[in-house]
């Protein structure tokens, strides 16, 4: 159950699967998204409402051929170059894209936890948008009113980030928790990364908790969800951000920094010491 | 931030002020990040306290006291009422209809006030990849008013979108650097995006001339309140908390 995170991947995730790693600006599974880099994961369809700097390297590393998505930037910066490499110039490889709004990812997200084969609601009307994804129309059979369809999501893996589990491998996230429980639920498998394991899981307010018996994999990665936060452990690493567009605008910079702090280092421990490092280098 | 002129406040702070002053103590607010969120976070300091400033990472009645960097800045869950999931905040706080303005940018808007954030050239092949609409195609429809703040240029207001990502239907006005656009039903009958107002120092000229298609300026053009003494301390604490 608590397993080493290199473990968990090498189980749990296979070349070709449709892989969502999950995170609403909060609790990003970036320590995961490294993982899946240093193994070398291939032809991933990688799935997410919002892919930021972790869905922006594992691109620009060659481990997707699909995105499924809703919004793809880099949050308050601009861009994601790399993302925009594969779109625009197809480098390392075209990017094949499936767009959505975030209320259709949601809905897909919660229909494949409800075990529906698709999500309802009132959107995609008119616009340009319906014509270029998987989107149908279903008549309500009470009203006849017409809604819109999306398939739901089954991720052959869910990946979250969150604060703590206990040692059985129950689970506990607070703060904004986005999409993660949905994400979750609606996975074949799922591994989660936790910050800390704890004697007992303490009851917060609006605390999620998943219990031991729906993951997968628990695996500690402390700080495991830089550059975003993980309320009550650390703040959001904005500078972080900022200096990505100039990192990822150059695909040698790039491979050079991912080189650095990616593949030459183990972990997520690893890779917080080359950022220190490299700091002091810098100073 | 350039000045403006020899005006003792931004082109920006100007366009937050002016939309600030569109929200009332009633209004449930849907926000971005950037100007929207300094618009509406403005308007909670100065006339309108009781405005209910929601995110779409979740956080209902957010009431931050530096403006946030990220829709998902952990100040804007620890000052809220509620934290939702993204799911819930989609389907039962904006589909259900409990959110009545939404603020919404773009890379390009035309005269219906339709909106690009997806592509700029074609969609297959995009000289550009924009983000992309995230949550603006049911903001754009699942709100009564919605409220875009937009620098004007004819890269921005065009003729003809790239790509459609949000209709226009509900939108009821434009804030721009240069004036306020608001959609006005002309002699034919036609509703489109009409200049009704120019902030001070600028002209229905040069509104006309950051616009892409032929702008159609009001026969009663106003000239914009520039920002008060109060409205100008408000936002500059708003700022310089932001910064610190």
């Amino acid at each position: 159950m608590i397993v080493p995170l290199s473990d968990a991947v090498a189980e749990h995730v296979h070349d070709g699967d449709v892989v969502a790693l999950e995170g609403f600006t909060h609790l990003i599974p970036s320590a995961a998204g490294h993982e899946l880099i240093r193994q070398e994961r291939r032809d991933l369809t990688l799935v997410r409402m919002t892919p930021d700097v972790v869905y922006d390297q594992l691109i620009g590393m060659g481990c997707a051929r699909k995105l499924v998505f809703s919004w793809g930037g880099n949050p308050g910066v601009g861009s994601l170059h790399r993302l925009r490499d594969a779109v625009e110039k197809g480098w390392p490889q075209p990017l094949e894209l499936e767009e959505h709004s975030h209320a259709g990812m949601a809905a897909a997200y919660a229909a494949g936890a409800a075990n529906l084969p698709f999500g309802v609601l009132r959107g995609y009307r008119g616009g340009d948008l319906p014509a270029r994804t998987r989107v149908a129309t279903v008549v309500c059979p009470f009203t006849g009113e017409e809604l819109a369809a999306v398939p739901a999501h089954r991720p052959d893996v869910g990946v979250i980030h969150a604060q703590q589990a206990d040692r059985r491998g129950n689970v506990q996230l607070w703060g904004i928790a986005g999409v993660q429980k949905e994400t979750v639920l609606a996975s074949k498998r799922s591994i989660v990364t936790v910050e800390e394991i704890v004697d007992e899981l303490e009851p917060r307010p609006d605390a999620v908790v998943l219990p031991a018996w729906v993951i997968s994999a628990v695996c500690v990665a402390p700080r495991g969800a830089h550059p975003s936060y993980a309320a009550g452990y650390y703040d959001r690493d904005n500078e972080f951000y900022v200096a990505w567009d100039t990192v990822s605008r150059d695909r040698e910079t790039f491979l050079a920094w991912m080189q650095r702090h990616v593949l030459d280092t183990a972990d997520v421990d690893g890779y917080h010491a080359s950022l220190v490092a490299e700091e002091t280098t810098a100073a | 931030m350039s000045m403006n002129g020899d005006r003792p406040y931004t082109a920006d702070e100007m366009m937050a002020v002016e939309a600030s002053r569109r929200l009332t103590d009633d209004n449930v607010c849907f926000v971005g990040i950037g100007l929207p969120s300094l618009a509406a976070n403005l308007a909670r300091r100065t006339h309108a306290p009781g405005c209910t400033l929601v995110y779409e990472s979740g956080t209902i009645g957010s009431k931050p006291a530096r403006l946030p960097l990220s829709i998902g800045d952990g100040e804007l869950a620890e000052t809220a009422d509620a934290v939702v999931s993204v799911p819930e905040m989609f389907a039962y706080w904006l589909q259900g209809r409990r959110i009545d303005v939404g603020f919404l940018g773009a890379a390009q808007i035309d005269r219906h006030g339709n909106l690009n954030s997806t592509v700029i050239g074609p969609y297959d092949a995009p000289s550009v990849r924009l983000p992309g609409g995230g949550g603006a195609p049911e903001i754009a429809l699942g709100v009564d008013d919605v409220f875009v703040m937009l620098r004007q240029s004819k890269r921005t207001f065009v003729d003809e979108l790239d790509f459609t990502t949000s209709l226009g239907d509900n939108v009821r006005v434009v804030v721009t650097d240069l004036g306020i656009l608001e959609p006005r039903p002309s002699e034919d009958g036609t509703v489109e995006l009409t200049l009704t107002s120019v902030h001070p120092g600028a002209s229905a000229d040069e509104a006309r001339a950051a616009t892409g298609w032929d702008l159609r300026v009001a026969d009663d053009l106003a000239e914009t309140e520039p920002p008060t003494e109060n409205e100008l301390t408000a936002l500059r604490a708003l700022e310089t908390k932001g910064r610190s």
